[in-house]
């Protein structure tokens, strides 16, 4: 079963670019990415799009269809009627290079600023003892497939470019929420997510969560565990009595 | 206009504000339309000051507890008279405050006003209309932090709304009784609990903040306990906002004698 659908995606660059209407055929069982892999094919051959693994697992081909971000090897046709008009933009929080292909170094930017595991410095590699109890919180996190499609989608960023510079969005967040919860892990985190990479911006409103392909609780397991850490030692004055009485900081 | 339309810093230029085809309008209009209705319903009944008590069957609705001003019937105050008895000051003036509070700094119910009152953002990929974002970084928003605090107190009223469900059990002449009323009372109670004990501070202190688990075997079956009904909080909130409401509508009709309240005993 094939019928022709009506897609409108957006062509251009970072000086300009339009939406453009392409009638294009779809088969039984197609994604998106498939449909952009035959305009490239037959209507519009200089096309830009970035895409990988066609599995969802490379993060690769991330863009805003029907202007929900997404990935679109992993959205299905059969989810649209055959009479709806699809458009597909480029994420809009990052600068675009061409067509659907943007410029996401503002997340290596952000990733290197969290400071790496810092493990106690009398314990070599290899001797490293955790039970699986004390990990497993965190190993959600560890799937996340970097496709930045929650970066793109909070709004800190995607509506306000001045706030680039001082947050680090919902993924490296999690990033310091995954090392600040790992058993092994001796850095102070907690200050410094606040005050160098703007955990006071979230205003936990999900859509990082919403968006992730990987079903991750950015928000309720991440964002939010963060938060009240930073709470534990700013805010609380029970907590911060009960470390001085029972002397278990790092508990 | 936000950077999002503005195509700011070599953004793909896009005009449209948003371009969801889905009614992506329609949960943060329905969450207004409710919270709104109920700080109506909620502000209306706080400053009634009447129709709070049944004192045959001993109920005692939530809004009005504890019921500590000098205007208080004197059997529905368990701890004592003391506020005075003015126009503008709620007869349970001492704890509605703080369960304001503790709801508004609430995470479930920050995601749903910033979303539906304040439009920061209306919706996911929806541009919001502010020209500047500062979030929770500055007073008076940092305040959010606070919830810890609202936590506790909240936890303390939970044990006073308990203690008023199981004194209505006892009716006007000391005997044993149970209505409608008390099922009510005790369903209420029990949302209450489960509401406060799912928050994502009480999660946290039970356990999140541990890095060794294993170390603390039973903070750990906690927080898995909690962490169960912390992915209901949402619905949670919900819920409790309906359970307040009924109570207090339920009281407020026996005691008005609107309807006579539904005796299985006594």
């Amino acid at each position: 079963m094939s019928y022709d659908a009506h897609f409108r995606v957006w062509r251009g660059d970072s000086e300009k670019g339009e939406l453009v209407d392409y009638p294009v055929e779809v088969n039984e069982g197609e994604v998106v990415l498939d449909i952009i892999h035959r305009l490239q094919q037959t209507e519009a051959g200089d096309l830009a799009v970035r895409w990988n693994c066609k599995a969802g697992k490379c993060g690769s081909c991330s863009m805003e269809i029907n202007g929900k971000p997404r990935l679109a090897c992993m959205t299905r046709m059969s989810t649209f009627t055959e009479t709806e008009t699809i458009t597909v933009t480029p994420l809009r929080t990052f600068p675009v290079i061409r067509d659907l292909v943007t410029d996401v170094s503002f997340n290596y930017t952000k990733a290197r600023e969290v400071p790496s595991f810092a493990p106690p410095p009398d314990l070599e590699p290899g001797e490293y003892r955790m039970q699986q109890v004390d990990v497993e919180r965190s190993q959600e996190f560890r799937k996340c497939i970097e496709c930045y499609l929650c970066q793109n989608t909070c709004h800190v960023v995607r509506d306000h470019e001045e706030n680039k510079e001082n947050f680090a969005g919902p993924r490296y967040l999690m990033r310091i929420a995954e090392l600040d919860m790992h058993p092994l892990d001796v850095a102070d985190r907690k200050q410094e997510a606040q005050e160098e990479h703007g955990l006071g911006y979230c205003n936990i409103t999900k859509c990082c969560t919403e968006v992730c392909p990987e079903h991750i609780k950015i928000t309720d397991n991440a964002l939010i565990p963060l938060k009240e850490r930073v709470v534990d030692r700013k805010y609380d004055p029970l907590v911060w009595l009960g470390s001085k009485i029972f002397k278990r900081s790092g508990a | 206009m936000s950077s999002t339309t503005e195509a700011s810093a070599g953004r793909a230029q896009i005009a449209a504000r948003t371009l969801r085809t889905d009614r992506w309008w329609l949960p943060p209009l329905a969450n207004f339309v409710g919270l709104a209705l109920w700080v109506v319903y909620a502000t209306v009944r706080a400053f009634m000051q009447d129709w709070y008590f049944v004192p045959q069957y001993n109920y005692l609705t939530p809004f009005y507890s504890p019921c500590v001003s000098n205007g208080c019937v004197e059997q529905a105050a368990h701890f004592g008279r003391f506020l005075p008895d003015v126009w503008w000051l709620p007869y349970a003036s001492l704890t509605l405050p703080f369960l304001l509070l503790f709801r508004l700094t609430c995470y479930y119910y920050r995601k749903a006003y910033y979303r539906a009152f304040w439009l920061s953002p209306p919706a996911c990929a929806v541009a919001e209309p502010h020209k500047k974002y500062t979030g929770e970084t500055r007073f008076p928003l940092l305040g959010q932090n606070l919830h810890r605090y609202f936590f506790y107190i909240a936890a303390i009223i939970s044990l006073i709304n308990t203690y008023d469900a199981i004194e209505a059990f006892i009716k006007e002449d000391g005997s044993f009784g149970l209505g409608l009323g008390n099922i009510i009372l005790v369903i209420n109670v029990v949302m209450l609990w489960a509401y406060t004990v799912s928050c994502h501070s009480c999660r946290s202190i039970i356990g999140g903040r541990l890095n060794h688990f294993s170390k603390h075997p039973l903070r750990y079956k906690l927080w898995v306990q909690v962490s169960r009904l912390n992915g209901k909080h949402m619905q949670l909130a919900w819920t409790t906002l309906a359970t307040l409401a009924i109570t207090d509508f339920y009281i407020m009709a026996v005691s008005a004698g609107w309807f006579a309240d539904l005796r299985i005993v006594g």
